[in-house]
Order: C-alpha cells, then sequence, then structure tokens
C-alpha cells in the first residue's frame, strides 16, 4: 500500500489544480451579471459536507449533497438528461 | 495486460477504436443495448439495432482478435413510453438465441419514473423467463442515489438471485448499497458525469476486489475507449499487485460473464 507521502506525491498537484479552479470558478459567478439557481445552491451544500461530513467518507457526503433525496417514482420525465444537483428542495 | 472491456458502445465508435484497445491488451468486448444518441422512432429502429449487435459488431470486432457479446433490452431513456417500450421488448425473443447475447440490460432508471420502472420490471421478468443474467444502468447525476434504491427494491421483490445481476455505474454513495445486498457492482471510468481511475481505485480499496468490475461505457459522449487500460497504469501507480490488477481488470469479469452459456474465453 502506498504512503500518505506516495499518495501526496500522485495527486497533490492535481488536487491543486482543481482546487484552484473551484475557487476560480466561485469568483467567476460573483463576478458576472445575473442570477444563480438550485445548482450553485447545491455546489455550496456540497462543498459544506465536504468540510463537515459526520461519520461519512467525504467522496460519499458530497455526492449525496448533489443527490436527489426523495423516494417514490415520479409521474413522468420531463427531460431525459440531468443537472448535477436536485431541483426540489429535498430532506436528507 | 490482457483485459475485458465489460461495458462499451461500439456502435457509437470508429474501427480505429477497435484497432486502438485490441493494441491495449483488450480480448473481449461486451455491448449492452442502450440509447444511441437520439430516440429511435419505431420497433424497427430497435430490430434493426439489434442486428447490429448480434451480427455487425462481431464480425467488426474479430477482425482485430476481440470477441464482442451483447446485451439486449430497450433502454430507460426510450422508455418512457410504455406502449412503445413493450413493442420492442416484444422483439427481443426474436434475438435471444443468437450466440453471442450474453442476458438482458442495460435495463434500469434514467429519470425514476413510473412508467421507466415498470418497464424494468417488465424486463426482469423476461430474464426470468430465459434464465439470463441481468446487466443495470443507474442513472445519473442527482437521480443516481435514488435509481439506485428504487432498483434494489424492485429486484429484492422480484426475487432474481443476485449472484447474476450486476449494477453498473455504481459512485462512493451507491457502491455500498448494491454490494452489501450481495449484487455485484461496475464502476464507470467516464470523464465529467461518473469516476475518474484514482476514484475507481479508491473504491476497490474501501469496497474491496470482489464481485466488482470496471468499464468505460465508452458511447456517443466524451467518453474514452482507453479507459480501462490506462486505469491498470494508475493501479500501478497506486502499488496494486499484478494479480489483483488481473482479478479487477480480467478474471472478475470473466466470472460474472460465465454465468451466460454464451460466454466463454477460450478459442
Ligand atoms: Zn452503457
Amino acid at each position: 500500500m502506498p504512503s500518505k507521502e506516495d499518495i501526496l506525491d500522485l495527486y497533490f498537484m492535481d488536487a491543486r489544480c482543481k482546487l484552484i479552479d473551484i475557487a476560480a470558478f466561485l469568483d467567476r459567478v460573483d463576478r458576472h451579471d445575473g442570477n444563480t439557481d438550485f445548482r450553485f445552491d447545491g455546489f455550496h451544500k456540497a462543498l459544506e459536507a465536504m468540510q463537515n461530513p459526520g461519520d461519512k467518507p467525504r467522496a460519499q457526503a458530497v455526492l449525496e449533497a448533489l443527490s436527489d433525496h426523495s423516494e417514490e417514482p415520479i409521474p413522468k420525465a420531463t427531460i431525459q438528461g440531468a443537472f448535477g444537483a436536485p431541483q426540489l428542495n429535498t430532506e436528507n | 495486460m490482457p483485459y475485458i472491456e465489460p461495458h462499451a458502445h461500439m456502435v457509437s465508435r470508429t474501427t480505429a477504436d477497435y484497432e486502438a484497445m485490441a493494441i491495449a491488451g483488450c480480448e473481449v468486448i461486451c455491448e449492452p443495448a442502450f440509447w444511441a444518441g437520439f430516440d429511435r422512432s419505431s420497433p424497427q429502429g430497435f430490430h434493426d439495432y439489434y442486428r447490429q449487435l448480434t451480427e455487425y459488431e462481431p464480425a467488426r470486432a474479430a477482425k482485430f482478435g476481440i470477441k464482442h457479446y451483447c446485451w439486449l433490452c430497450i433502454n430507460p431513456k426510450e422508455a418512457e413510453d410504455a406502449g412503445f417500450a413493450r413493442e420492442v421488448m416484444a422483439i427481443i425473443p426474436e434475438f435471444i438465441d443468437a450466440p453471442t447475447v450474453l442476458g438482458i440490460g442495460e435495463i434500469g432508471l434514467n429519470k425514476n419514473t413510473v412508467s421507466e420502472l415498470a418497464i424494468f420490471e417488465e424486463h426482469v421478468e423476461i430474464a426470468k423467463k430465459y434464465d439470463l443474467p441481468i446487466l443495470i444502468h443507474t442513472p445519473h447525476l442527482e437521480d443516481k442515489l435514488k435509481g439506485t434504491k428504487l432498483i434494489l427494491d424492485a429486484l429484492k421483490n422480484a426475487n432474481v438471485d443476485p449472484a447474476r445481476v450486476i449494477i453498473d455505474h455504481v459512485e462512493e454513495h451507491t457502491a455500498g448499497l448494491v454490494l452489501d445486498a450481495g449484487f455485484w457492482a461496475g464502476m464507470t471510468l467516464y470523464p465529467e458525469s461518473k469516476c475518474t481511475p484514482a476514484r475507481a481505485i479508491d473504491m476497490l480499496e474501501n469496497f474491496g476486489m470482489e464481485n466488482i468490475w470496471m468499464n468505460s461505457a465508452c458511447d456517443w459522449g466524451i467518453s474514452d475507449p482507453l479507459a480501462v487500460p490506462k486505469c491498470i497504469q494508475e493501479m500501478k501507480k497506486r502499488q496494486i499487485t499484478r494479480e489483483l490488477v488481473e482479478k479487477v481488470v480480467y478474471d472478475n469479469p470473466a466470472q460474472f460473464l460465465s454465468q451466460s452459456k454464451n460466454f466463454s474465453i477460450d478459442g
């Protein structure tokens, strides 16, 4: 098994790059006109989940923050694709 | 290193992709029936598609020494109109005895609708009737968790043997649910919407190397037919032994797929 140092050697630069990209994305949204929507709310909720994942692994907590937590099948599909964040205000 | 690509949509790929995969070590490709980038306008369109899957793609793959197998169904993305879906499902028995058909798939859910779920359950009944394994597609992004739970409930109600069902496109929030219920799990190495090689290896570390495979699901979207061999490289960097790499990319898929009477890695 690789050590913590090995993992840092393998992934630190990549993670650093992605982290700065996220920061720049948030700045970019702030800088531009118009309104954000449920996707941006979901993004912030996911950032919060990453910082405070409770007893869950962070990746799982982030994915769950970006998931639809309703339980019943919906009556009909209105689109074929997905947005990446839940549109409804669902309870965890 | 020899590997099996257990989930690829070669109808959307070029012949050069077959060549690149062969050079990278691919010996077997399994192609589930799915959406082809557009909605087909008639059941006849699916008849042609099933011919492509059972006749043309095996011949195209054979030119590069690759064995090509397929799974049959109408995918959930095109199953919202249940009447249409049933007309397509009525064609499936005509192809079920083709020598390269593995089972029913990739069935599942897309937007978690009532109609998708009904058609999913009817597909499961076809698999039971013909005694075939099942390959399952779980929904994308925000719909995946809910869809996986609905699928697991439906499978429990249908009383299928979980050892003969693989639930694909798992991520960190669904892998445990699938494996704990005794089903096989598939991880899809797909840019943007599914998982990276690094995360796939994390899941192997966290959930173990049993009853799990990885695939590229390369299709009409931005995807990579060489995702599995690239992940093999990543596994080497992560100091995973050659034996375990072979288990994940060859032995595990061979073990699951061998439950299909048509599957053979020899000859
Ligand atoms: Zn697929």
